[in-house]
């Protein structure tokens, strides 16, 4: 194992790191998160992951909404759109379903995701739309300054809850599994490695793959979910989960105490474009 | 009592003097201080009897307020922006129900493209949704008109926007006196529904209405807008004999006596406009300027009068109607069908772009020489504006405006820093 407490000098690696050629998926805009954000390890993780599938920068698409992870798009040197807080899982399905050809990946952070964009959710994943969707799960709305979000624990303090949150956060595992989701995959952004398999996987499946990222928001949340806490708590699901098994990952996804990592959920089955396909299709058999 | 403080905060104090009993809370820049503000007070029990409720968008933050209000709780929620634009279709709702919530608005510039900075698009996109909307010209005014706005919200059963300049309000640490509880409490009676949830007589609100009857129903929405032009003074004057400051009410005329060019403003513009009058007067110049406290209603009559003696008219308005120019512009020449003094309109302030007492000069000096043109857009730049149009004529596929904008500006300034490519 890597002795964590042996410096890393990044000259070191600057060579390894130029010839691995993930840098080519990257902006020239660097990214503008805080020193320390979860979020530096995902933006690693799709270059990475883009670099070992092979994606071409110009058949893949970033759509976001608002909010400091949806500043993804900026940083990445594919195809972006910034689109409304909210709204980037239709705007995704409208790239999609306009040029099926497209690799779209979107990303976003809880409260775009499960507050004010939550109606979309469920009709991405029921659709099966071929998209990828990566959620930066930081428990808070980092953009504006750290207030409660969907998935923020009861008794957290915010700026809006100094008396502490009394809201009971959302499942997204159980929610994503319930919508219909056919890939549900959770990882962590202190664990890269596995963070960019997972990611690999998701956009490798052929329909609606949701990832749940867990990452520390350092700026404002000092509490809940920390490097400290969660390097404590998570941990792999067991070898012989049953990735076909719906109960099963239903039962894992209620773990919400001990956070699993790994593949939840996949299945396969007839994407959107098959449906649309499938219509076109009748359409031309009664003509 | 007197203190130091920043708009938002005096805000926050503001409305819990007046002891709303539901609260709706969902962040977004510049207003979030407020309802963060709010917070702050429940937590330390200043704020007794009210339910404070963080929910999940500007859409349910509404209409939470509008649930509460029919059923009898005085009700009050805070958004800018984008946010009025997602909570459209409820603004519209109470507005014609006529639930009497009072909404703070950080005004704030709308996307795309995306731009966090002040300006007063947001509350023009709803500014017929039959809400009363007042825009505050310093903090101390932003502090009365919430006093202010509930009595009126209350007493006409119509909702009430109180406007207040992102950043240049909010944000703003200014010596403002918030009054103590019992200068309100003596100011504002206890919320008194005109419509209300009641197992005693119940009904349903929320009715459906064909052509038969919208016409009145709609009406009835502007006739109580009338009412209100009477009512808006009143209740300034009111304000006035309690709390012993003059605050609020339609149109603030300032130095017109004797004025040939008068501006005319919304909001917080109107103390750099003050200054510049004071400035051109001081050099012999026959300026003055009107600030519009009250948009909605709109004081047509009020407004005539203020402008009656003037030659030219310059309204400097922070909002663009794409098509046609000024917003407010086109509101002020209805005030002034009668004359065929000329109205220019000057668009300025976009997206937070400074409004310098010298351009606001130049431009008062031309309208008095009767050069300026219809419209113009105050401090503009058309060396990029006309870049971009030649760029995106020399190709279809020119791309996005704004990036190629950004681009281009980034390249000047690396080329002025010595950094770029200067071939
Ligand atoms: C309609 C609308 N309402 C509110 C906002 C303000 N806003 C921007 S980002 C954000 C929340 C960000 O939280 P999250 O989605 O969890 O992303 P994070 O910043 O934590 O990455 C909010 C409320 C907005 N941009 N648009
Ligand atoms: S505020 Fe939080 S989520 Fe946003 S960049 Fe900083 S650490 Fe990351």
């Amino acid at each position: 194992m890597m002795n964590i407490h042996q410096p890393v000098y990044l000259e070191d690696k600057l060579e390894e790191v130029e010839s691995s050629g993930k840098l080519a998926y990257r902006s020239q805009t660097l990214p503008t998160w805080c020193p320390g954000c979860g979020y530096f390890s995902i933006v690693e993780g799709v270059s990475k992951a883009m670099t070992d599938l092979g994606l071409n920068q110009k058949d893949t698409v970033c759509v976001s909404g608002i909010g400091c992870a949806s500043r993804f798009p900026f940083f990445m040197n594919t195809f972006g759109f910034h689109s409304l807080h909210g709204r980037a899982l239709p705007v995704a399905t409208g790239i999609k379903v306009a040029n099926d050809d497209l690799t779209v990946i979107v990303v976003g952070g809880d409260g775009d995701a499960f507050a004010i964009g939550g109606a979309h959710i469920p009709h991405a994943a029921r659709r099966n739309i071929d998209i990828t969707y990566i959620l930066f799960d930081n428990g808070v709305y980092g953009l504006t300054k750290g207030q409660t979000s969907p998935t923020s624990i009861v008794g957290f303090k915010t700026t809006t809850t100094p008396y502490l949150n009394v809201d009971q956060p959302l499942n997204p595992l159980m929610m994503l599994l319930s919508y219909g989701a056919s890939w549900v995959a959770q990882a962590y952004a202190g664990e890269p490695h596995h963070l960019t398999e997972m990611i690999e996987a998701a956009v490798a499946h052929r329909g609606f793959s949701y990832l749940h990222v867990l990452s520390p928001c350092v700026t404002f949340d000092k509490t809940s979910m920390t490097y400290k806490n969660l390097g404590m708590t998570v941990r792999p699901l067991p070898g012989d989960h049953d990735t076909s098994d719906f109960a099963a990952a239903m039962a894992a996804a209620q773990n919400t105490d001990l956070p699993q990592l790994g593949v939840y959920f996949a299945k396969e089955r007839p994407t959107l474009a098959d449906g649309l396909n499938e219509i076109a299709a009748r359409a031309e058999a009664t003509v | 009592m007197l203190k130091q403080v920043e708009g938002s905060v005096a805000v926050a104090e503001a409305i819990a003097l007046c002891r709303p009993e539901v609260v709706c809370a969902y962040p977004i820049t510049p207003q979030t201080h407020i309802v963060e503000g709010i917070g702050a007070l429940v937590k330390t029990g200043e704020l007794e009897n009210c339910e404070f409720i963080n929910v999940e968008s500007e859409f349910a933050a509404l209409s939470v307020a509008i649930g509460a209000s029919a059923a009898g709780a005085r009700a009050y929620t805070a958004t800018a922006s984008q946010g009025i634009l997602f909570m459209a279709e409820a603004v519209y709702n109470a507005g014609g129900l006529g639930l009497p919530i009072v909404m703070t608005v950080g005004n704030r510039a709308i996307g795309a493209p995306i731009n966090i900075w002040n300006d007063h698009t947001d509350a023009m996109a709803v500014k017929d949704a039959g809400w009363i909307q007042l825009f505050a010209e310093t903090n101390q005014e932003a502090v009365d008109l919430h006093i202010q706005a509930f009595r009126l919200a209350e007493e006409l059963s119509c909702p009430v926007m109180v406007c207040m300049d992102g950043f240049i309000l909010t944000h703003a640490y200014e010596r403002v006196d918030v009054p103590t509880q019992e200068e309100v409490d003596a100011f504002l009676p206890s919320y008194d529904p005109v419509q209300v949830l009641d197992p005693a007589d119940p009904y349903s609100i929320g009715a459906m209405v064909g052509p038969e009857a919208f016409t009145e129903v709609r009406y009835l929405a502007h006739e109580k807008q009338l009412q209100a032009l009477r009512l808006i003074p009143e209740i300034a004057d009111v304000f006035k004999d309690v709390f012993g400051r003059e605050s609020g009410g339609l149109v603030h005329p300032y130095r017109t006596e004797g004025a040939e060019t008068i501006v005319v403003a919304l909001g917080s513009v109107n103390g750099t406009i003050k200054e510049v009058v004071d400035a051109m007067r001081d050099g012999g110049a026959a300026v003055g300027s009107v600030s519009l406290c009250s948009f909605r209603p709109f004081p047509l009559t009020e407004l005539g009068e203020a402008l009656g003696d003037a030659k030219h008219v310059v309204v400097v308005e922070k909002s663009l109607a794409p098509g046609l120019g000024g917003v407010l512009a086109s509101n002020v020449r209805m005030a002034l069908r009668d004359s065929a003094l000329p109205v220019y309109t000057v668009i300025a302030g976009l997206g937070g772009r400074p409004i310098t007492m010298a351009a606001l000069e130049e431009v008062l000096v031309a309208a008095a020489a009767g050069r300026l043109p219809d419209t113009q857009f105050l401090d503009i730049d058309h060396g990029v504006v006309e870049h971009d149009i030649i760029r995106a004529r020399k190709t279809r596929r020119s791309g996005p405006t704004a990036e190629n904008i950004l681009k281009n500006l980034a390249a000047a300034t690396a080329v002025a820093a010595g950094e770029g490519d200067t071939s």
